[in-house]
């Protein structure tokens, strides 16, 4: 590590020496920084790069090394038949890849909506002052807490067709004419992984607009209050675009956590088509069918779809992720 | 006049609190009926109850006593603690360089670490398969303490950097005045300020590896040496009617109640640290 000693202090060359300090905390930053860049680039970068090269070649879970370089063919190929018709194969004229981005994308769009909006409501319930907020705070950590495997087992248990006890609820409710097997039906298959998502995750969303919340000096509340604005005008007018910034990157956050779901749909709805989404498929193909070079493809553009939607979505929204700078 | 004007606010006051009630049951429900069921033995079951009934062990008995579940337990702390550790000890000087020293290149490079952590996983699974066999650690507790490091080391960073850039700038200067260099700084004068935020950071970063499973899924292949929740995915029965719901539900509840403990313990500093990863305003 960096420790040479400091050149001792002379009255008279005092910006000499500043600078020189200046140069030592740098030279001193390289060194620690260097560890973690070495670690993230061994654990991160080289294997995207791989994973990259991979889905350019003919890769199978046995053969890594004995790989060859096909260009473009895991995305797309054509041969022409005798007839004379062109028939193109490859990843970009695959359904199941088109359906597994379409169950992605419509699951990342209502989790992330719901989310929003009920994490909203129970933010603006934990800013509120009354008698048992502490209770509430540490009720909605439970779910944030919980694993995602036992949450999906959990409500895999509470979901069950026979024995489930929502049919029960839904039936003594008089909401449901008849037991729902929510989790194998294709039409319900969604709305279950949805419901348990929303069910986890939003008191993380909570409590990142609670943060945000928080900061909004209460002063503006007493002014408009004087002025007799009413409340819903209020929420409208002052909550929502002071708390705007905390909520824009709140829900960055959750889009890219949502567009890589992997372990709910895993263990809620194995093998349902109606759930499979971009990470499950590229899995599969990647270890269960062994159609390594393929699914090396299939994540190689789940990466580059979530980098172009979050590179747009700071330029879009002007995000501002780095806070104070010193 | 008043008294509807009572009335009203009556109401109000009524229906909030009832707004609460549901965000409290709705929270809470699903680990009370898991725990519910884990006490729940034979035939009870498959009696759906809203109340505790009957009380059984043995679920729990046949959870931690056939299987390799408290292997898997064991390797779940091992893999989880060392990860920490690791990790924490890149970020602290990491995070000194990034939040106290000014050079170029600086925001590029919390931006580069942001995106890190919020990496779509799957996209460096086949590249890091390769590496893990290239290094002969698959199927071992160092492939996932190895992997966890992407978003663990990142998380820690970035969190880190957000706690130290709130240390006032004074302290430093004096430590600087008394010719410290800047490893005494951290060690000596950053460190026992740290401590709270440490924990915090660790905490979080242990429940994230506690609780990973695509790595977990893909990088073990045997029954020892898997990580619970791949444990837990992984019970099943011989058909679908068969699926042992009750030792699923033991499992659970084994896994979870130390992790709700913590948290409850530490929720103000939990909620801070989750707030620091970038909602400043």
């Amino acid at each position: 590590m960096a420790t040479e000693t400091m050149a001792s202090p002379v009255v008279s060359a005092g910006a000499k020496i500043k600078s020189e300090l200046m140069q030592q905390r740098v030279r001193a930053a390289r060194w620690f920084l260097l560890p973690m860049l070495i670690a993230l680039a061994i654990v991160a970068g080289w294997p995207l790069l791989r994973s990259i090269y991979f889905s350019f070649t003919d890769a199978s879970l046995n053969n890594l090394y004995g790989a060859e370089w096909i260009g473009f063919g895991n995305y797309l190929r054509w041969s022409v038949l005798e007839s004379g018709t062109v028939r193109y194969r490859g990843l970009l004229v695959d359904p199941a890849w088109w359906n597994a981005v379409w169950n992605t994308v419509r699951f990342a769009f209502w989790s992330v909506l719901w989310e929003t909006v009920l994490g909203m409501i129970v933010a603006l319930v934990l800013n509120a002052e009354f008698r048992g907020r502490g209770i509430v705070r540490a009720a909605i950590l439970i779910p944030w807490a919980i694993p995602t495997i036992v949450s999906a087992r959990m409500w895999g248990w509470m979901l069950n067709d026979q024995f489930g006890i929502l049919n029960d609820l839904g039936l003594r409710l008089g909401l449901l004419s008849q037991k729902v097997a929510w989790t194998a039906t294709a039409e319900t298959a969604m709305t279950a992984v949805l419901v348990v998502d929303i069910w986890k995750t939003t008191p993380f969303m909570a409590l990142l607009i609670l943060a945000g919340l928080q900061m909004i000096p209460k002063d503006i509340y007493e002014a408009a209050d004087i002025d007799g604005v009413h409340p819903v005008k209020q929420f409208f007018k002052i909550t929502l675009p002071l708390v705007r910034p905390a909520l824009m990157v709140a829900i960055i956050f959750r889009v890219l956590d949502a567009l890589r779901i992997f372990d709910l749909i895993y263990v809620l709805t194995p093998n349902s088509a109606a759930t499979k989404t971009m990470s499950v498929l590229a899995r599969e193909n990647l270890f269960d069918f062994d159609n390594f070079a393929y699914g090396s493809a299939q994540s190689t553009l789940l990466f580059l779809i979530i980098a172009a939607f979050t590179i747009l979505y700071i330029w879009l929204g002007k995000v501002n992720f780095d806070g104070g700078d010193r | 006049m008043t008294a509807s004007f009572d009335l009203w606010k009556l109401t109000k006051t009524a229906l909030f609190y009832l707004l609460v009630v549901v965000i409290v049951v709705v929270s809470v429900f699903p680990f009370y009926y898991a725990i519910l069921t884990s006490f729940k033995s034979g035939t009870d079951l498959f009696r759906i109850t809203y109340w505790p009934t009957s009380f059984s062990l043995q679920n729990y008995e046949s959870v931690l006593r056939v299987g390799s579940f408290p292997r898997n337990l064991l390797n779940s702390v091992f893999i989880a603690s060392v990860t920490v550790l690791l990790a924490l000890f890149l970020a602290v000087t990491a995070s000194f360089a990034l939040s106290r020293v000014r050079f170029r290149g600086r925001s590029l490079l919390l931006m580069t670490i942001l995106a890190v952590s919020m990496f779509p996983q799957i996209a460096v699974l086949a590249g890091l398969f390769e590496v893990i066999r290239f290094l002969g650690i698959y199927n071992t507790p160092w492939a996932l303490i190895f992997s966890y490091t992407i978003f663990t080391l990142p998380f820690t960073v970035w969190v880190l950097t957000t706690f130290m850039r709130e240390l006032p700038i004074e302290i430093e200067e004096a430590a600087i005045v008394d010719g410290a260099t800047p490893w005494v700084i951290i060690t000596r004068v950053f460190m026992p300020l740290m401590w709270p935020a440490l924990v915090t950071t660790g905490l979080l970063a242990f429940i994230g590896a506690w609780n990973e499973f695509l790595f977990a899924l893909t990088f073990t292949s045997s029954n020892d040496t898997r990580t619970v929740p791949v444990a837990i995915a992984l019970l099943s029965g011989g058909s679908q009617y068969e699926i042992p719901w009750g030792a699923i539900m033991a499992a659970s509840v084994i896994v979870t109640v130390p992790l709700v403990i913590l948290v409850l313990i530490f929720q103000r500093k939990i909620v801070s640290g989750l707030t620091a990863g970038g909602v400043k305003g």
